[in-house]
């Protein structure tokens, strides 16, 4: 009896994505604790300043933690940018410092309420005597008040680890690695595995954190020294242990990046693998969304992705008009060199376009084939696109070349997006031309007959420090017209189709022998 | 008299808010040595008076000396640190042991560990608790008797000249309470203390104090020996104030002599 081989490669994976989660987990309770600690302190003096401090909590823990993560990101941005200009430095704007900032944010409520209680809430005789034998302020709070409120104030900050660990799942779209890598790569690619794997572990990890705390905090009630040792000692020895391959890694001198779907889960460890086969250290960057790559390029926080020259077309060149595939693959690489000293190295060979799908039944049945015969209809059926398409400016274009109404309008993710429209609840959905899940759920791509969806050709982009670097350069050119949408449809086909059996990492690698031998 | 004045507290008025005057001019001096019970009803002032002298509370006017020196003068830590201050909540550190309690002081001044290992030993002797048994025991499990003769050990241990106590005993059953007031009694008499207990009971107040000031509504509206007072009261609230206690004690006297 052997483990599913998705079983062995989430292990495989957790050195990395565990070391990564304690280490972006533990600097963000630490930071949390240095604020909100004194802080609590002092808003136990001062009315004003407990109201205030415990209402911002408050808020903080009422945005999602999703949206805290990714508000962090424009901000420190902004950030950097002043201080590029300022200082001539600037500083990573994404991964580990939004992660541990918005965790520490998040992390404040619990401690702030349970120390400002565990301090107010002590016998009104107790501080009279702390006056009567004469301790100064900071006597009194160090010798009596503090130790008298610590279990309170360590039941606080087990809730706050809990939470950190928890929550610090969702870095993964900003950007750094954690157990939420398996969560987010496992919904991309139908790896429950993945999933299930990712989620087991976080909850291990936090349950462990939590019960060691609650040892150490008995040790403090109950003035049991031993325990508060051993509770210490076991915390000590999970982040030793866990942040051991995070120190030992190697640092790389590539970083590659991909955005939140499959194809780019694939091409991401193609390159990685080409980089390596190569003999250079590669790392990879998952999950991002696709404004915060661009700009992650931009500002060289990743050397390498592979982007669509459509959408930098649209988003980036706010161009709505739609050309020649040629045409818009010639603008997009000026207007890169020229505006970011971003280099495009060449196209892969195969396109992703925007497109709209629908299950061949209810196409059939309403007689569709193009988005003209949609249109018709449209304002009695419902449309579903992923979190982007509504915003993006090919659905203005689509709006106004054909105009377009449905009767519903909503946002889901991918994902889920497919089997709905086979099963009929949604009518049209938002595709990509080169995914492996239209044939899966046999649905019908329509045409656009006034080209009103610009070209998507999947392009390969360098960051300006490594615009003309030859190891890099030279281990890419054998990818550059090398994948046809055939091949590239059935490697997402592959990582999709067979519920997600076969991993990115693998893909890539069947991927590769089909170049080789085309070759 | 003048000179050996322990305490002199000059024209005090003390404010909350704008009506009302919690003190209203008072004027009261204790010499060295001295036992001083201050008596009256709840929200008289008693604690608001005991407590501007070891500056828990600043007076709204007027002076306060204590052994000759102005306390707005002084350092309150260092002040409060050579007073000792038993008030009725006892307010012993749960987390510290008896004894940890009770070298507080010496430990905030810097008396080394062997200083204070001997005095907390000392002390417990005083206020006659076996050191060895209550040493390492916490206040939780000390009775209320035990946990206020530690509280009298712990204003005493930094060897205060002044002891002030607001109703000390006041949450005590009767027999713990007589036999602590009279242990007590002895420790200023054999340490040559200067005390001032506050109390609302007239009764306890002349069985301890050498002298009595009666305060009501913010003035000290008489004030001489348990005697005096008892004998002779002048003011009309003191008289009633009087009045009970003189009937209890004749009621017993005749109930000793067997009467019906």
């Amino acid at each position: 009896m052997s483990f599913d081989p998705r079983v062995q490669e989430a292990f495989a994976r957790l050195p990395d994505y565990l070391g990564s989660h304690v280490l972006v987990s533990v600097t963000a309770l630490l930071l949390g604790l240095a604020i909100s600690l004194p802080l609590a302190v002092l808003a136990t003096h001062c009315r004003y300043l407990r109201n205030a401090a415990l209402g911002f909590a408050s808020i903080v823990q009422t945005i999602p933690g999703l949206a805290l993560l990714a508000l962090f990101y424009p901000l420190l941005l902004a950030i950097s940018a002043l201080t590029e200009k300022l200082f001539g430095t600037g500083f990573s704007a994404l991964g580990f410092l939004p992660s541990v900032l918005a965790l520490a944010l998040y992390s404040m409520l619990p401690v702030l309420r349970n120390t400002v209680t565990g301090i107010l809430g002590i016998d009104p005789a107790v501080k009279e005597a702390t006056l009567g034998v004469g301790m100064t302020r900071r006597q009194a709070l160090t010798m009596v008040e503090l130790p008298l409120a610590l279990p309170i104030i360590m039941a606080g900050i087990r809730t706050a680890a809990v939470w950190v660990i928890g929550t610090a799942t969702l870095a993964t779209p900003v950007g750094q690695t954690s157990l939420g890598n398996y969560i987010f790569t496992g919904l991309q690619t139908q790896n429950w595995v993945f999933v299930v794997f990712g989620c087991v572990a976080s909850a291990v990890l936090a349950l462990a954190v939590d019960q060691l705390l609650a040892l150490m905090e008995s040790g403090v009630s109950a003035r049991k020294r031993g325990r508060i040792l051993l509770g210490g000692a076991g915390i000590a020895a999970i982040v030793i242990a866990a942040l051991m391959p995070v120190f030992a890694r190697p640092a790389a001198t590539y970083i590659i990046g991909a955005k939140t779907f499959t194809e780019q889960y694939i091409l991401e460890s193609l390159i990685e693998q080409r980089l390596r086969a190569a003999g250079l250290s590669a790392r990879h960057r998952d999950g991002l969304g696709s404004t915060v790559i661009f700009d992650a390029l931009k500002s060289g926080e990743i050397d390498v992705y592979v982007e669509y020259s459509g959408t930098l077309w649209a988003n980036e060149m706010k161009r709505s008009d739609t050309k020649s595939r040629a045409e818009v693959l010639a603008a997009v690489k000026a207007w890169l060199a020229e505006k970011y000293n971003v280099r495009l190295l060449g196209e892969l060979g195969f396109e992703n376009a925007y497109a709209l799908a629908m299950s061949r039944k209810r196409a059939e049945e309403l007689g569709i084939k193009s988005i003209a015969d949609l249109a018709r209809v449209a304002p009695r059926l419902v449309i579903a696109g992923d979190y982007e398409f509504f915003a993006r400016p090919v659905w203005q274009s689509l709006v106004q070349a054909y105009g377009l109404s449905f009767r519903e309008r909503k946002n889901i993710q991918p994902e889920f997006m497919y089997p709905a429209a086979r099963d009929g609840e949604i009518d049209v959905i938002s595709a990509f031309t080169s995914e492996g899940k239209i044939k899966q759920f046999d649905l019908v791509v329509l045409d656009d007959p006034k080209q009103a969806i610009p070209p998507y050709d999947a392009i390969v982009l360098l960051s300006p420090q490594r615009a003309s670097d030859e190891k890099l350069i030279a281990a890419l050119m054998p990818l550059l017209g090398a994948i046809p949408p055939a091949l590239m449809r059935e490697a997402n086909a592959r990582a999709d189709g067979q519920g997600g059996a076969s991993s990115p990492d693998k893909i890539a690698g069947w991927l590769w022998e089909k170049i080789s031998a085309r070759k | 008299m003048a000179g050996t004045n322990a305490i002199e507290i000059r024209a005090v008025t003390k404010r909350y808010s704008e009506r009302v005057n919690v003190l209203d001019g008072i004027s009261l001096n204790v010499a060295e040595g001295e036992f001083l019970a201050i008596v009256g009803p709840s929200g008289s002032g008693k604690t608001t008076l005991l407590r501007l002298i070891n500056r828990l509370t600043e007076p709204t006017s007027g002076a306060i000396l204590v052994s000759g020196r102005e306390v707005r003068a002084s350092d309150p830590i260092r002040l409060r640190r050579e007073i000792g201050y038993v008030f009725q909540g006892v307010g012993l550190f749960p987390h510290m042991t008896v004894a940890e309690n009770i070298a507080i002081t010496p430990r905030l001044i810097g008396w080394s560990a062997e200083e204070r290992a001997a005095r907390v030993d000392a002390l417990l002797q005083l206020v006659r608790l076996d050191a060895k048994k209550y040493r390492a025991r916490f206040p939780s499990e000390l009775s209320g008797g035990e946990r206020q003769r530690v509280g009298v050990a712990r204003a005493l241990a930094a060897k205060p000249k002044i002891v002030l106590m607001d109703e000390p005993f006041g949450a005590l059953d009767a027999l713990t309470r007589a036999a602590l007031t009279r242990d007590y009694r002895e420790l200023h008499d054999e340490l040559g203390l200067t005390t001032v207990m506050i109390t609302h009971d007239l009764t306890e107040a002349a069985l301890l104090a050498g002298r009595i000031a009666v305060i009501h509504r913010g003035h000290i509206v008489e004030q001489g020996t348990p005697r005096e007072l008892l004998a002779s009261p002048k003011d009309e609230y003191v008289r009633q104030l009087v009045e009970t206690p003189k009937t209890q004690a004749a009621r017993l006297a005749t109930l000793l002599r067997g009467e019906p």
